[in-house]
C-alpha cells in the first residue's frame, strides 16, 4: 500500500441541470455539491452525515464514477475519477441501502456469481467467498431461491454482500442499513466493523442518517449540508466542540402553534443557540443548546409566559445529534413543520 | 429441454471461458461471456418449455402463414412465381434483424429500468460495449432457430425451391456473419442513444426494426417504392444481407429481381462489409460518447419509474 490518500477531492462541485421546468422563473439548475475538499486516508472508516438532499449520494456517485463532477477534481486511490474511471472500478464497490435490485429470475447465488465474474474472480475463489458472505448475513439457506421470491430485506442483504465479493480496496456504503430491521442493521454494522478489522488497509466511506451508527462505526465524520462540508473531525472531536455549551432536554405541556410575532419564539431568548421540538403524546419535548447554563432561566421564563408548564428537565452530555443540529440548524428526525424549530439565532 | 440442462450447459461454457487467464485479464471478453450467460438465463427463462416453443416456433410460423394467406389472396394462389419464395424468405430472415437490434439495445433499458442494476454494472470493471454484444447473443440464437424452423416449414409446406445441394453455403455464411455484425453495430447505436435519454420504457430497437421492415426489401422488391424512399432501404445493412442470403438460398431466381440485379454477389458483399466496418467503428465511438454524456447528465443509473 502506498501512502497516498484513498479518497481526495479538490474544490469538488456538481450542478444538476433541471429538466422539465415549466415556468420561466423556475430554477434551471441545482447546486448539489460545492467546493468540497475532502481527504480520506487508507484504512479509515469515514462517515458522511447530512440531511436529505445534502449531496451525500451525489458525492458517492462521483467517487464511484457514475457521475461526472461539474467543478473541481476527485481521486480514488490516486486515480482521477474522470480520466481513469475503469482502473478505479477494479478496486471499488458500492452498496446503497434500501436497494432491492438484481436479476429476479436468477438465484441469490447466481446473482452474486455473476458479479464476481464481472470482476474477474476465479471460479473457486468466487464460490467460496459467496458462501462465506452468505453465511455471515444469514442468507445461506436461501442461496437457491430466485431473488424475485425474496423479501425486500433479504434482497438488501444480498446486495450488501455483493459489495464485498470483489474484495474491494475502497467500499462506498450509501445508507447501508436503510430499511433493515434492528437486528439485521446490527448484523450489518458488526460485519462492517469486523471486515475493517480484518482488512486494516481498506477504506470505507459511509453515509447514514443514524447518528448512533456514525458514532459507532466511523473514525472520522464530515457533516454536509446543501452541498457544503460544514465540519470534519472525529466523533469525539465534534462533540468536544459543544463542551462549552449546555445541553438540556425539557418536557413541557404542549406548546401549540407558532406565536404570531417572531419574538415569541424560544430562539429569541438570549443565549439560546439551537432548539428542536418533538411533539410526543401530551407534551412537547425540547432539546436546547444553550451558550451556557445561565440561559436556562430565560427559557423557563419564556415558557411560563407562553403558559406551558415544565414537566421534566434533564441536562446531558453532547451527542453527535446535538453537533449536527448546532451546525445544520435542524435535526435529522424532527418535525420541521413546527414553529419553534431550527434556524435559531447563533 | 430440461431446466437443469438449460441452466447447467451455458453456465459450464461460460465458466470454462471465464476461468481462462485471458478472460480474467480482458474486460471485453469477460463482459461478453458473463453477459451472454445472463442473456441466455433471461431469454430462456420460460418456466414452461411449452411457452418457449410457442414463442420461438409457433409465433414465427404463424406470422409466415399470415403472409402466405395474404399473398395467396392477392395473387390468386400463384405459388409458382419466383416472387413467392423471395418474400417468404425475406420475411423469415427478417426475424433475425429484430432479434439482433432489439437484443443488443434493449439490455440498456432492461438493466437500468427493470432490474435496476445499472449502478452495479457501471461501477464494475466491465467493457460495456462487449457486454451489450453478449446480452444480444441469446436472442440471436433463439432468432436463428426461429428463422431455420420457418424456412424448413416453408420448404415442406410450400415447396420452396431450396435443397441442401443447391444452397451456396459459403455465400450464406459470409453474408450472415457480416449481416449480424453490422446489425449488432446498429443495435449499439440505438442502445447508446437510449442511454442518453431519461424515461424510456419502450424499445427503440423494436421500433427501428419494425419500421425498417418495409424498406428492407423483405416482402417486396425495393423498386416498388418511389425512388426517394428506396434510399432508406439502401442505407440499411439488412437490405443487402437479405438480398445476399436469398441469392445464396435460391440462386439465380433471387438475383433476377430488378433492385440489385446490376450488382454481383461480390459487389453486394463489399457494400455490406463497408457497412459493417462503418457501423462497428461508428458504434464504438458513439457508445463511448453516450456513456460519458449519460455520466455527465446523471442518467447512467437513472431509474425512471417512481
Ligand atoms: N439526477 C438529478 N437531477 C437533478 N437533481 C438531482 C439529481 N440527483 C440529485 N439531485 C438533487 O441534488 C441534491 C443532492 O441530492 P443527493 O441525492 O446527493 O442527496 P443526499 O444527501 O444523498 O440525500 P438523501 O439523504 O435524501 O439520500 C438534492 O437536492 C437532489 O434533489
Ligand atoms: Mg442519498
Amino acid at each position: 500500500m502506498t501512502t497516498q490518500a484513498a479518497i481526495q477531492t479538490r474544490e469538488l462541485g456538481r450542478v444538476y441541470k433541471l429538466r422539465g421546468t415549466k415556468r420561466k422563473e423556475d430554477p434551471k439548475e441545482l447546486v448539489a455539491l460545492q467546493g468540497v475538499d475532502l481527504t480520506v486516508e487508507a484504512g479509515e472508516m469515514f462517515g458522511l452525515l447530512g440531511p436529505n438532499g445534502a449531496g451525500k449520494t451525489t458525492l458517492i456517485k462521483i467517487l464511484t464514477t457514475l457521475l461526472l463532477p461539474t467543478k473541481g477534481s476527485a481521486t480514488v486511490l490516486g486515480r482521477d475519477v474522470v480520466s481513469d474511471a475503469q482502473e478505479i472500478r477494479r478496486s471499488i464497490a458500492m452498496v446503497s441501502g434500501g436497494e432491492t435490485s438484481g436479476y429476479g429470475l436468477l438465484t441469490v447465488e447466481e446473482n452474486l456469481w455473476m458479479f464476481a465474474r464481472l470482476y474477474g474472480l476465479e471460479s473457486k475463489v468466487a464460490k467460496q467467498r459467496i458462501g462465506e458472505l452468505m453465511d455471515v448475513v444469514g442468507i445461506a439457506d436461501r442461496k437457491n431461491s430466485k431473488i424475485s421470491d425474496l423479501s425486500t430485506g433479504l434482497r438488501q442483504k444480498m446486495n450488501f454482500i455483493r459489495g464485498f465479493i470483489s474484495d474491494p480496496d475502497v467500499v462506498f456504503l450509501d445508507e447501508p442499513t436503510l430499511g433493515l430491521d434492528v437486528s439485521a442493521a446490527r448484523q450489518v454494522r458488526a460485519f462492517v466493523k469486523d471486515w475493517m478489522a480484518k482488512h486494516p488497509d481498506r477504506t470505507l466511506l459511509l453515509t447514514t442518517h443514524y447518528m448512533a451508527e456514525a458514532d459507532e462505526l466511523c473514525d472520522r465524520l464530515a457533516i454536509i449540508d446543501k452541498g457544503k462540508l460544514l465540519a470534519l473531525d472525529t466523533p469525539e472531536g465534534l462533540k468536544h466542540r459543544l463542551q462549552q455549551d449546555a445541553i438540556y432536554k425539557l418536557r413541557v405541556a404542549p406548546l401549540g402553534h407558532r406565536p404570531a410575532n417572531g419574538d415569541g419564539l424560544i430562539e429569541s431568548v438570549p443565549g439560546v443557540r439551537q432548539v428542536t421540538v418533538n411533539e410526543v403524546e401530551g407534551a412537547s419535548e425540547l432539546t436546547l443548546i444553550l451558550a451556557g447554563d445561565d440561559a436556562l432561566g430565560g427559557v423557563l421564563g419564556h415558557l411560563q409566559g407562553r403558559g406551558s408548564g415544565l414537566l421534566s428537565l434533564e441536562k446531558r452530555e453532547p451527542t453527535l445529534e446535538d453537533v449536527f443540529i448546532d451546525l445544520v440548524g435542524r435535526g435529522l428526525d424532527v418535525d420541521t413543520s413546527h414553529g419553534d424549530n431550527g434556524n435559531g439565532n447563533k | 429441454m430440461s431446466s437443469v440442462a438449460k441452466k447447467a450447459a451455458p453456465m459450464t461454457v461460460a465458466q470454462r471461458l471465464l476461468d481462462t487467464p485471458l478472460a480474467r485479464r480482458s474486460d471485453g471478453l469477460r463482459s461478453f461471456a458473463v453477459a451472454a450467460w445472463l442473456g441466455w438465463q433471461i431469454e430462456s427463462n420460460w418456466a414452461d418449455p411449452f411457452l418457449f416453443a410457442v414463442y420461438s416456433i409457433a409465433r414465427p410460423i404463424a406470422s409466415a402463414l399470415i403472409l402466405v394467406v395474404m399473398y395467396s389472396v392477392i395473387t390468386n394462389g400463384a405459388f409458382q412465381e419466383p416472387i413467392f419464395p423471395y418474400i417468404y424468405l425475406g420475411n423469415a430472415l427478417y426475424i433475425l434483424v429484430g432479434s439482433i437490434i432489439v437484443g443488443v439495445s434493449w439490455a440498456i433499458i432492461d438493466d437500468r429500468e427493470h432490474y435496476r442494476v445499472a449502478k452495479h454494472l457501471y461501477t464494475a470493471p466491465i467493457n460495456g460495449y462487449s457486454y451489450l454484444f453478449g446480452r444480444g447473443l441469446a436472442r440471436l440464437i433463439i432468432g436463428a432457430i426461429s428463422v431455420i424452423i420457418t424456412i424448413v416449414f416453408g420448404v415442406i409446406a410450400f415447396k420452396l425451391p431450396i435443397t441442401f445441394a443447391s444452397v451456396d453455403w459459403g455465400l450464406l455464411a459470409i453474408s450472415t456473419a457480416l449481416g449480424i455484425a453490422s446489425l449488432a453495430g446498429l443495435g449499439i447505436l440505438v442502445g447508446a442513444w437510449t442511454m442518453t435519454m431519461a424515461r424510456h420504457f419502450w424499445s427503440v430497437g423494436e421500433a427501428v426494426s419494425a419500421g425498417m421492415y418495409l424498406f428492407s426489401g423483405a416482402i417486396f422488391p425495393l423498386d416498388v417504392l418511389p425512388a426517394w424512399l428506396r434510399w432508406i432501404g439502401f442505407l440499411f445493412p439488412a437490405t443487402y444481407w437479405l438480398e445476399l442470403s436469398r441469392r445464396a438460398l435460391l440462386g439465380p431466381a433471387a438475383a433476377g429481381f430488378e433492385t440489385f440485379s446490376a450488382l454481383s454477389n461480390g459487389a453486394l458483399l463489399a457494400i455490406l462489409a463497408a457497412f459493417t466496418v462503418v457501423l462497428l467503428t461508428g458504434s464504438w465511438f458513439f457508445y463511448r460518447w453516450a456513456l460519458s454524456n449519460a455520466k455527465d447528465k446523471g442518467l447512467l443509473d437513472m431509474e425512471s419509474a417512481y
